[in-house]
C-alpha cells in the first residue's frame, strides 16, 4: 500500500558532508555500477557515445558557488540522491502501490513489477531523486543499496551503500538516524546537520553537514620588512638617484 | 513541466466528454432513441478517447489495472475508479434512454455527479503538487470544473448557460494566471532552501551534474515557448471563451455552432499547453533554472 507506515524507530539514511566532498563523482560512478548490475532494472543510457548523451542516475553531484557578503566565494560540491523522507510525497501519490516506504527501516523503494511508469512520484518529489528509466519504462531511485547493507554474502565492511563505501574523501556516512546515539546522529548534532527544503514538509531522513567557514588568514608576509619602500627623503646617492630618475620624462614623482 | 501531448489531449477531451455526460445525466437535455445514441456516442468518444490517450505516456500501460488499488492516498487512483464508475453508471442511464426511452433520473444524477468527480479528481492530481506552486491553488480544480461544465454546456447546445460559464471561465482563468505568476517566488522555496547554503551567502549554480541533459530536466524544466506565453494567453482567451460566446450570441446556425465548438477546443488545447509549459517545478532550482 502507498499509505505511509507509522514512523519507524529505525531510520536508515545518509549524512553528506558538504565540507569534505571534493566533487570527484566517484559516488556517482559506483552507484551507477552497483545498481546497474544488481537489484532491479539496469540504469540505462541513451546515445551514450553520441552527441546528446543521457542516462538514468540515482545520485548526481551538483556544484554551487556561494558568495558571502564579504570575502571570497566558496565552491561547494553537492551530491544529491533520495533522502528517504519520513513524509514521502512520492509514496502517497503512487496509484499502484509500487512506491512504498519500508516499515522496518524507513527505506523508500519501488516495486518495479507494479510500476506503470506514470511519473507522478517524480513530480511529487521536490529533490529530483526519481528518474524514469527511458529503456525500462519504470521509476528508478536510490535503494540505499538495500541489497548490500543486509547482504551477509559480503564482507562486513562492504555492507554499506556503494556511494559511502567508495567515497575517497569520507564525505558520506551511512547509519541509523532514528537512533540518537548512532555515529551519524552524533555527527549531525555536532556539526549542525540540516534538511533540504524543510518548507516542503517532507521530513527528509538524510542530512547535510554545512561547509565550515573558510579560514580567515591575517595579512602576513615574511618578506615585508625587507621590502619596505625606500624613504623618499633619502640622502646621498640614493637621494640623488631618486631625484634624477623622477626628473626624467614620465618619471615617478 | 513538460507538456506531453497525450496528457493535454486527455485533459481537454475527457474534460469535454465528462462535461457533456454531466449535463446529460442531470437531464438538461433528454434525448431518446437514436438521438440519445448519438449524444452518448459523442460524449463517450471524448471521455474514453481522452482516457485512452492518457495511457500513451505510461512506461507500462499493460499494468494500468493496478492503478485502481491505491484510492486511499492517490488522486490518480481515485480518478481511475471514478472514471470507470461514471462511465458504467452513465451507460446504464444511456441504455435506458436509447432502448427504453425511459429516463432513470436518479441514475442520471449519480452518473452526472460522478462525471464531475472524474474532472475534480483529475484536477487534484495537479493541485496536490507542493512541488509546483503554480498548480497548488484552489483555482486549479475550480478551472477544471468550470471548463468541463462550460464545454459540456456548449456541446449540449445550452446557449445561455454556456455563455455565462464562458464569461466566468475567462475571468477565472485570467485570475489563475495572474495570481499564479508570483506563486513560485512567494512559495518560500528557493535556491537557498534547496541547497541549505543560504546562510553563507548568495547561491549560484556553478556546474550541473552532467554535461548532457536528463529525465529531470526534460520533464520538469521546460522553458521552450514560455517566451510566447503572453501571446498564447490572449489566443487562449479569444478562442476558448470570447469567440464561442460571440458565435453563440449570433442567430443560431449549425455551422456557427460547430465553429464555436472547434474554437473552444482549440482554445482549451492552448490553455492546457500553457498549464503545463508555464508550471515551474522546484527541482529546477537545483539546476539554477525554473
Amino acid at each position: 500500500m502507498t499509505q505511509l507506515p507509522p514512523p519507524s524507530a529505525k531510520k536508515l539514511g545518509l549524512v553528506i558532508d558538504l565540507d569534505t566532498c571534493v566533487g570527484c563523482h566517484a559516488c556517482v560512478v559506483s552507484c551507477k555500477g552497483w545498481n546497474t548490475e544488481n537489484y532491479g532494472a539496469p540504469l540505462s543510457d541513451q546515445n551514450a557515445y553520441g552527441a546528446d548523451p543521457s542516462g538514468t542516475f540515482l545520485n548526481r553531484v551538483h556544484s554551487y558557488e556561494v558568495q558571502p557578503a564579504a570575502g571570497e566565494a566558496q565552491l561547494i560540491h553537492f551530491p544529491k540522491s533520495c533522502l528517504h523522507c519520513e513524509d514521502a510525497p512520492c509514496v502517497t501519490v503512487c496509484p499502484t502501490g509500487a512506491s512504498y516506504k519500508r516499515a522496518e527501516d524507513g527505506i523508500v523503494l519501488v516495486n518495479e513489477s507494479d510500476c506503470i511508469g506514470c511519473g507522478l512520484c517524480a513530480w511529487a518529489c521536490p529533490y529530483g531523486a526519481r528518474e524514469l528509466d527511458a529503456k525500462e519504462g519504470v521509476m528508478k531511485k536510490c535503494t540505499l543499496c538495500v541489497d548490500r547493507i543486509y547482504n551477509e554474502n559480503l564482507p562486513e565492511e562492504d555492507r554499506q551503500p556503494a556511494c559511502v563505501r567508495t567515497c575517497p574523501a569520507g564525505a558520506r556516512h551511512f547509519g541509523d538516524l532514528g537512533d540518537a546515539d548512532s555515529d551519524v546522529s552524533k555527527l549531525v548534532a555536532e556539526r549542525g546537520g540540516f534538511d533540504l527544503m524543510p518548507e516542503q514538509g517532507t521530513k527528509p531522513v538524510n542530512k547535510y553537514l554545512p561547509p565550515r567557514p573558510k579560514d580567515e588568514m591575517p595579512e602576513f608576509d615574511v618578506l615585508a620588512p625587507y621590502l619596505e619602500p625606500i624613504a623618499s627623503d633619502g640622502k646621498g646617492f640614493v637621494g640623488w638617484l631618486d631625484k634624477a630618475l623622477s626628473s626624467l620624462p614620465g618619471g615617478a614623482k | 513541466m513538460h507538456p506531453a501531448a497525450s496528457v493535454i489531449i486527455f485533459n481537454t477531451f475527457s474534460g469535454l466528454g465528462f462535461g457533456l455526460l454531466f449535463w446529460l445525466g442531470m437531464g438538461a437535455i433528454v434525448p431518446t432513441g437514436m438521438g440519445a445514441f448519438i449524444w452518448f456516442t459523442i460524449a463517450y468518444l471524448f471521455a474514453v478517447g481522452g482516457l485512452i490517450a492518457s495511457t500513451f505516456h505510461l512506461g507500462h500501460p499493460e499494468r494500468a489495472i493496478k492503478a485502481f488499488s491505491q484510492w486511499k492516498t492517490s488522486w490518480l487512483s481515485r480518478e481511475g475508479i471514478c472514471a470507470v464508475f461514471a462511465l458504467i453508471v452513465m451507460a446504464v442511464y444511456g441504455a435506458g434512454l436509447v432502448f427504453a426511452e425511459t429516463r432513470l433520473a436518479l441514475i442520471g444524477v449519480i452518473g452526472g455527479l460522478a462525471s464531475l468527480g472524474v474532472v475534480f479528481t483529475t484536477s487534484m492530481i495537479y493541485a496536490q503538487m507542493k512541488t509546483v506552486p503554480r498548480w497548488r491553488h484552489w483555482t486549479t480544480p475550480a478551472m477544471y470544473l468550470l471548463l468541463s461544465v462550460g464545454g459540456g454546456a456548449l456541446l449540449s447546445g445550452q446557449v445561455t448557460i454556456a455563455t455565462v460559464l464562458f464569461v466566468l471561465g475567462a475571468a477565472l482563468q485570467v485570475f489563475a494566471w495572474l495570481s499564479g505568476d508570483t506563486r513560485f517566488q512567494t512559495s518560500g522555496t528557493d535556491m537557498a532552501t534547496a541547497t541549505g547554503l543560504g546562510h553563507i551567502g548568495k547561491v549560484r549554480a556553478f556546474e550541473p551534474p552532467h554535461t548532457g541533459t536528463n529525465y529531470l530536466m526534460r520533464e520538469f524544466i521546460y522553458q521552450v515557448g514560455r517566451k510566447h506565453a503572453d501571446k498564447l494567453r490572449i489566443i487562449t482567451i479569444a478562442l476558448a471563451f470570447v469567440l464561442p460566446v460571440i458565435l453563440l450570441l449570433l442567430p443560431f446556425n449549425h455551422i456557427l455552432a460547430v465553429l464555436a465548438v472547434l474554437s473552444h477546443i482549440t482554445g482549451v488545447l492552448t490553455l492546457r499547453w500553457l498549464f503545463f509549459a508555464q508550471a515551474e517545478h522546484v527541482v529546477g532550482l537545483y539546476y539554477g533554472k525554473r
